[in-house]
């Protein structure tokens, strides 16, 4: 574990009042990275992922993108700057069209949104690269169709061409496949494993299936807390986690 | 069912760099428009406020249609072009109308801007009020200095030369009708190229799912500001046209009634669709008179009525209910 690595946290504190949701998270994540995060339901899971991509400032401590500080940088800096994420709850442009949601994430990445006078179709580039985006995740056929009217299991998959549309350095994937019929999850499971290598991924998730199938590494959070990180393995072999997560599981 | 829409990416790519060319029914707005010219000489004194109530229109259309921010205070912006083109040519003596109502447009920019900037980190029912409570500010601050506004007695001697020095006013308005007609005919030129630019999108982008705009990274504040000067330089300029026109601004020119009254048009005709506010506009203004005309003191009860069933019965307008049942009619053509 040596050199910068994608996306780094020290000593991450955030407490809304008497509440701690993150308590002093030390996390790396290497470039092309593979790595899950569990932990139980309220662990601060989706709340460590607000603290990283800057929806939520820390109390105390820091986030680092390539050795970069950028605890004090806003959420959309810190977008253009490399970090994507999609949402536990899909967070869609529902009126428009799947073709013009993703088009949004790659205009607003190559600055084509900041023209205000020629016409959005007149630049080739940004629709091109939306259109091979989504025949990679087999949404060309709901190209025209608006995002409102797709299936619950599409509309998952929007989500995640949105957040590549930002050709993002550093992804985070908040329960990608949840609520997905499990006929469906599959093409979202193979969307994720065959994101290009050079991007470290870090993914939230419930089942642990996905979760063995995916992660190289995994750190178990729990109440705003790193309990252990390690490889499947040492994870699936930890009585901590075993009775703490794993355990629950079984029973739920 | 076949759907047209299920198309191949190529199709899909093409479509999108075809989706602003212009439509044939686009024509109709300008052809009634230069039509009445021709069919209502004797209104051309309404004729030019309906004008100018769609150039007002159309720049809330661009604040509240596409980029989603609620506001109460339009009239601010109005009211500002207004009063610097009434005050340009009354007490400077500058009366060239063309660069009078570049002035107002500047002018209200520059109060958009300054305003936007603040008030736009703001949201919802915060904005609405903030919007509310600066246009209020800015109408006591009217009152206040009435030694340069003339308080509720209004600026009066304005005097504007004859449109590029030659063609002068007459008594029924036929200069300021055309006049009109052409600026808003610019104005709408800008307004739709805007609408349909990436920049455009990324404000549609805004008021579908902010969060997720800051998620991919758009800075959305910037964006907002931006479109907010551009508006309140379009209501600026229309707010102007105004003041030459009538020759004479109170300052009901940024009331707090204007600002609502602009709303329920845009409402009436259409958010987010350009042309929502033409037929807003020109609704609701035909309404007023005649409606005025039958009875002075419950017009606006007419008016109440029409925006009720608008909002219960056609959430997108009098145009939205329009474009469906031409959706429909080309349905059974089938």
């Amino acid at each position: 574990m040596s050199g910068t690595a994608a996306l780094e946290t020290r000593g991450l504190h955030k407490n809304f009042g008497a509440l701690q949701v993150a308590r002093g998270i030390d996390f790396r994540l290497e470039r092309g990275a593979r790595c899950a995060l569990i932990g139980p339901n309220g662990a601060g899971k989706t709340s460590f992922v607000n603290l990283l991509t800057g929806a939520l400032r820390p109390s105390a401590g820091s986030v680092l993108l390539h050795g970069e500080e950028v605890t004090r940088l806003s959420q959309s800096e810190r977008a253009r700057r490399g970090i994507a994420r999609t949402f536990q709850i899909n967070q869609l442009f529902r009126g428009l069209t799947v073709l013009d949601n993703v088009c949004l994430a790659v205009g607003e990445r190559t600055g084509a949104c900041n023209n205000l006078w020629r016409a959005a179709g007149a630049r080739r580039e940004t629709a091109d690269e939306a259109v091979a985006l989504l025949e990679a995740l087999r949404l060309q056929e709901d190209a025209l169709r608006p995002v409102s009217e797709l299936a619950y299991g599409r509309q998952r998959l929007v989500e995640i061409a949105i957040a590549l549309g930002q050709r993002p350095k550093v992804l985070l994937l908040d329960e990608p496949a949840a609520g997905v019929p499990s006929a469906e999850s599959h093409i979202i499971l193979d969307v994720i494993e065959s994101l290009p290598q050079d991007i470290a991924v870090l993914i939230i998730e419930h089942d642990m299936d996905v979760v063995f199938r995916f992660a190289r590494s995994i750190t178990v959070l729990v109440a705003g807390a790193v309990l252990m990180q390690g490889t499947p393995q040492e994870v699936a072999a930890d009585e901590r986690v075993r009775t703490l997560y794993l355990g629950e599981q079984a029973h739920g | 069912m076949a759907r047209s829409e299920r198309a191949s990416g190529a199709a899909a790519a093409e479509f999108l760099l075809k989706r602003h060319t212009l439509r044939p029914a686009e024509a109709l707005p300008w052809l009634i428009g230069i039509g009445a010219y021709f069919a209502f000489p004797d209104y051309m004194a309404l004729g030019t406020q309906i004008l100018i109530g769609v150039m007002f229109a159309l720049s809330l259309d661009l604040v509240l249609g596409y980029a989603g921010i609620v506001t109460l205070g339009h009239a601010a912006f109005f009211g500002t072009g207004a009063y610097a083109a009434a005050l340009l040519a009354a007490r400077l003596g500058w009366s060239e109308p063309l660069s009078g109502l570049a002035f107002a447009g500047v002018c209200a920019a520059l109060a958009g801007f300054v305003s936007g900037w603040v008030l736009l980190r703001y949201r919802g029912l915060t904005l609405l009020m903030l919007t509310l409570a600066t246009a209020i500010m800015l109408y006591e601050l009217g009152n206040a200095r009435a030694d340069i506004t003339g308080g509720y007695d209004g600026v009066t001697g304005i005097t504007i030369k004859p449109l590029f020095g030659r063609f002068d006013y007459d008594l029924y308005g036929h200069t300021y009708y055309l006049y009109a007609l052409a600026v808003l005919f610019v104005l709408f030129v800008v307004a739709r190229r805007i609408v349909y630019s990436p920049f455009g999108q990324a404000l549609v982008g805004i008021r579908e799912n902010l969060r997720r705009m800051e998620a991919i990274g758009s800075p959305v504040h910037r964006r907002l500001v931006a479109i907010y000067t551009i508006a309140a330089a379009m209501a600026g300029v229309a707010g102007g046209l105004y003041a030459q026109s009538n020759a004479f601004v109170t300052l009901s020119a940024l009331g707090f009634e204007r600002s609502a009254s602009v709303l329920v048009m845009l409402i009436l005709g259409g958010t987010g669709r350009l042309y929502g506010a033409f037929l807003g506009a020109a609704i609701y203004m035909l309404l007023e008179d005649s409606l005025a005309k039958l009875s002075p003191e419950f017009w606006e009860f007419g008016v109440g009525l029409v925006l009720v069933l608008t909002v219960l019965f056609a959430r997108g307008g009098l145009l939205g209910l329009l474009e469906r049942a031409a959706r429909r009619a080309r349905g059974l053509w089938r």
